[in-house]
């Protein structure tokens, strides 16, 4: 995992701006990566499972920011994961109060937000060390980056498994689906080639950074 | 379901429904400890024996939440007994064998946040398992696991001597290789229900 800074120096709205592209969880730490694969196969599941992160993620940055003077060191991965465990209880009771579909859809993938590295990693790397304000702004920002990642899967999933984007169809009735793309190795497939755009471009500009400060000179 | 055999329970959690390679559940500890195929083995057995124990585990605590009517604990008192098992695992490995303890390092005490663990948990209680068909259950998906780990590791161990371009090499590569190894444990699907 990367090395955060911690120090007072950094503007609030760094912590929010760093989850969306700088540090985004998903194309750049690659944590919480089995959600990702197994319920972006349609836009709309992708995007529920986005918003499920999220208010987990706020909530229990939040909870442990205000309880990380009170727990001893030596628990306190037991207690980040009780407090996680009971706000991913109250998303599963809410979504299946919601919509019946999406919770049958989403299955026993709810549930398993308790296990994501990444809320776990953002509760013991910044939540457990900072206020409750950056906390809470952290996980806003990692939330949304998380959001934007799984939407970016999902809607590719979408386009080429079925043709259509949340659940409107795109192309006209010629168009033959590529049914890989739906089955578990287009998760696969599709996460490895929005990481090796990623890459591309993290190497285009760390190739351009010195040849632009060599051209000032 | 209630019906399976217990063989077809067997071949179904660990070739068919393959927990990595068709659930995509314990990713990380595939993409992070598959480098090399002896730790990959010895992390395969670690989960296998975490599996059982949360899986009885499983079975019993449910039972008992069924009989108090309080289906709303399952989950925190199944991530519980999980992180506690772990727990155990990781005393004895250390008092059995410090060598091992030492080279699974960081990601035995991340068995926890397997979410292959927890999603056995809660598969079998979904599909209502009986005590000999949850057990059938958790030694398919420990050796589906494993299997899943120790073919990636063979793998990634032969490409390391390979040349490939650097954009690919990392993350990217080890997807494209599970992916691969996902659409070949498509054929099993024909094995059985």
């Amino acid at each position: 995992m990367a090395q955060y800074d911690t120090s007072e120096s950094v503007r609030d709205s760094d912590e929010f701006i760093k989850g969306l592209w700088r540090e985004n969880p998903v194309f750049v730490q690659v944590l919480g990566m089995c959600p990702v694969l197994a319920v972006s196969n349609t836009a709309r599941n992708a995007l529920a499972m986005g918003l499920a992160t999220l208010f987990v993620l706020v909530m229990s940055n939040a909870v442990i920011s205000l309880l990380r003077s009170f727990v001893p060191r030596q628990v306190r991965i037991a207690t980040f994961i009780l407090v996680i465990a009971t706000f991913v209880t109250i998303v599963d009771y809410a979504i299946q109060a919601i919509s019946l579909d999406l919770h049958k859809a989403l299955g026993a993938f709810i549930s398993l937000i308790v296990v994501n590295c990444l809320i776990l990693g953002r509760a013991e790397a910044f939540a457990s060390r900072n206020t409750v304000g950056r906390s809470i702004l952290d996980g806003l920002g990692m939330g949304v980056g998380f959001c934007f990642a799984l939407l970016c899967l999902g809607a590719v999933r979408e386009i080429l498994g079925s043709g259509s984007l949340f659940g409107i169809p795109l192309f006209h009735e010629g168009f033959q689906p590529w049914v890989v793309m739906i089955l578990p190795s287009g998760g696969f497939f599709t996460l490895a080639g929005w990481l090796l755009l990623f890459n591309r471009l993290e190497q285009r500009r760390s190739v351009s950074a010195p040849a632009a400060a060599e051209a000032l000179q | 379901m209630t019906g399976d055999p217990l063989w077809s329970i067997f071949v179904n959690a660990c070739l068919i429904n393959n927990f990595v390679l068709a659930y995509f559940l314990g990713i990380c500890p595939f993409l992070g400890v598959s480098g090399k195929l002896e730790t990959a083995t010895r992390m395969g057995g670690a989960v296998m024996f975490v599996m059982l124990v949360s899986s009885v585990c499983a079975y019993g605590i449910n039972a008992l939440l069924v009989a108090i009517d309080a289906p709303y604990l399952r989950l925190i008192s199944f991530i519980a007994v999980i992180a506690s098992t772990v727990q155990l695992v990781e005393m004895f490995i250390k008092k059995m064998s410090p060598a091992l303890f030492r080279a699974l390092g960081i990601f035995l005490p991340l068995i926890t946040t397997n979410c292959a663990i927890l999603g056995l948990a809660l598969f079998q209680t979904n599909k209502g398992y009986d005590f000999p068909q949850c057990i059938a259950y958790s030694l398919g998906a420990g050796a589906g696991f494993t299997l899943a780990l120790v073919l990636m590791a063979g793998l990634r161990e032969k490409l390391e001597l390979t040349t490939i371009p650097d954009v690919v090499k990392g993350t990217a590569l080890s997807l494209i290789l599970a992916g691969i190894l996902s659409i070949a444990f498509m054929g099993f699907a024909g094995l059985g229900g």
